[in-house]
């Protein structure tokens, strides 16, 4: 079976990335082989949408479960139409996260566990953040009531 | 003429502006088409009579399973990935999709018609005697231009529109100051102020659309706005003070001008004045 895995690195000495849809490669790993193929990931510094590319990407790359740190959304919602397991709070070494997921160490997510744009630089979730805290902000486009009843505003689109 | 009323910083009070200078020079024919359609506030103090409602419509792909072979191309030009094509199904995400049409218009396969998906509503009616126009964004959509452009469809060019723009400077701000004679860029004495006037400033001259500064609770001893203005030629239209008379006024939810009619005559200046500069502009 292929499992996808967020990674920081092309080899599965590399830790596993906390982000899903920013991921710098992703790693398809033979579990029967542990042969690694990385891909690197295009979407990593696109505007929006990117949580859904990467999903894309791994789906069609062939792997029936992916194993990340954060997942937002709609990427949690493409891969989980297509019926990709998606397996969350992983994180260090990659070779050992697969390993502990052959031994059934893990549990499929039931649902995504960021908000959108979490894993985007506006976002204000670093990656130490997203590793420490389980994740990060969400892209700020709120108003709210500000000194003098000013209106504060994020970045538009 | 298409007077709009902007700010950079929100909160510095555009809605207070918009209104007043509305109710002001009523007699001479008014629109006022509120485009803060995310969180739209005129209505609250000129209580209009909704007279009508119409959708906003985004064109949103509808796919036709029988002819898409999933290719993939419709993902592939879609620069918002709003279209996904995974294991031989493609998946939609119709609240980031931007209605470009580039997945129907390169699909091979012909298999993607466009149709409408509701983002808000527009609603008009009248208020003493000023044509009323506001838009709605429903909850939780991002598309604001689209909701704009609908409102300003309602523009009428026999009489003076007064556009009260979303605060910022990003795309929503761009999209309703678009086409304006001139921009009244409401601000406040407060670094804040200063810092976004400067921000919205640099958009109008981009956009070569002739501005002014309305200093809101003006009277502290922050002159900071008033020293960017001169240094820049801005012309400062008008000060308001800081007053809370004013403040209890506008809670209440009455017009200023009502409240204190004597600001009738300022802004009828206000929009004597402003007129005079669009002239200029005109000539030149």
């Amino acid at each position: 079976m292929k499992i996808a895995v967020s990674a920081t690195g092309q080899d599965i000495e590399a830790n596993v990335d906390p982000r899903f849809g920013r991921a710098q490669y992703f790693l398809i790993v033979d579990t029967e082989t542990m042969q690694a193929e990385a891909v690197s990931n295009d979407n990593a510094m696109g505007g929006g949408g990117v949580g859904i590319a990467s999903a894309q990407l791994v789906a069609n790359k062939g792997a029936e479960v992916v194993l990340t740190g954060n997942c937002g959304p709609n990427a949690f919602s493409a891969l989980a139409q297509v019926g990709v397991q998606v397996i969350i709070g992983v994180s260090g070494k990659i070779k050992d996260a697969v390993e502990a997921y052959k031994a059934g160490k893990y549990q499929a997510a039931p649902q995504a566990n960021v908000a959108e744009h979490s894993g985007s630089p506006q976002g204000g979730g670093t990656q130490a953040m997203n590793q420490q805290m389980g994740g990060g902000m969400g892209r700020g486009g709120g108003r709210g009531m500000g000194g003098g009843g000013g209106r504060g505003r994020g970045m538009g689109r | 003429m298409i007077i709009s009323v902007a700010s950079g910083k929100g909160g510095t009070g555009k809605t207070l502006v918009a209104t007043s200078l509305a109710l002001s020079i009523a007699d001479e024919g008014v629109q006022i088409l509120d485009c803060d359609v995310e969180e739209p506030n005129a209505h609250l103090l000129l209580n209009p009579n909704f007279e009508s409602s119409e959708p906003v419509e985004v064109l949103v792909p509808q796919v036709d399973d029988d002819k898409c072979n999933y290719c993939g191309k419709c993902s592939e030009v879609c620069v918002y990935h709003s279209i996904a094509v995974m294991k031989e199904r493609v998946l939609l995400f119709p609240e980031l999709c931007h209605g470009c049409g580039a997945c129907s218009y390169l699909c091979p396969e012909k298999a993607i018609t466009e149709v409408g998906r509701q983002i808000g509503v527009v609603e008009s009616g009248h208020a003493n005697g000023i044509d009323f126009v506001h838009g709605k964004i429903n909850v939780g959509e991002a598309m604001v231009p689209p909701v704009i452009r609908k409102v300003k469809d309602k523009i009428n060019s026999k009489s003076i529109a007064i556009i009260d723009v979303p605060p910022g400077t990003s795309c929503p701000v761009v999209e309703a100051v678009r086409g304006s004679d001139y921009c009244i860029l409401v601000t406040e004495p407060t670094p804040f102020g200063k810092n976004d006037l400067e921000l919205a400033v640099q958009v109008m001259k981009q956009m070569n659309i002739p501005c002014g500064v309305i200093i809101n609770r003006a009277g502290s001893n922050d002159k900071s706005v008033e020293g960017y203005c001169a240094r820049e030629n801005i012309p400062v239209l008008m000060k308001i003070l800081l007053s809370t008379d004013i403040a209890k006024l506008y809670s209440k939810g009455i017009p200023l001008v009502d409240g204190m009619p004597e600001y009738r005559q300022v802004f009828r200046h206000l929009y004597d004045d402003i007129k005079k500069a669009v002239a200029v502009e005109k000539s030149r």
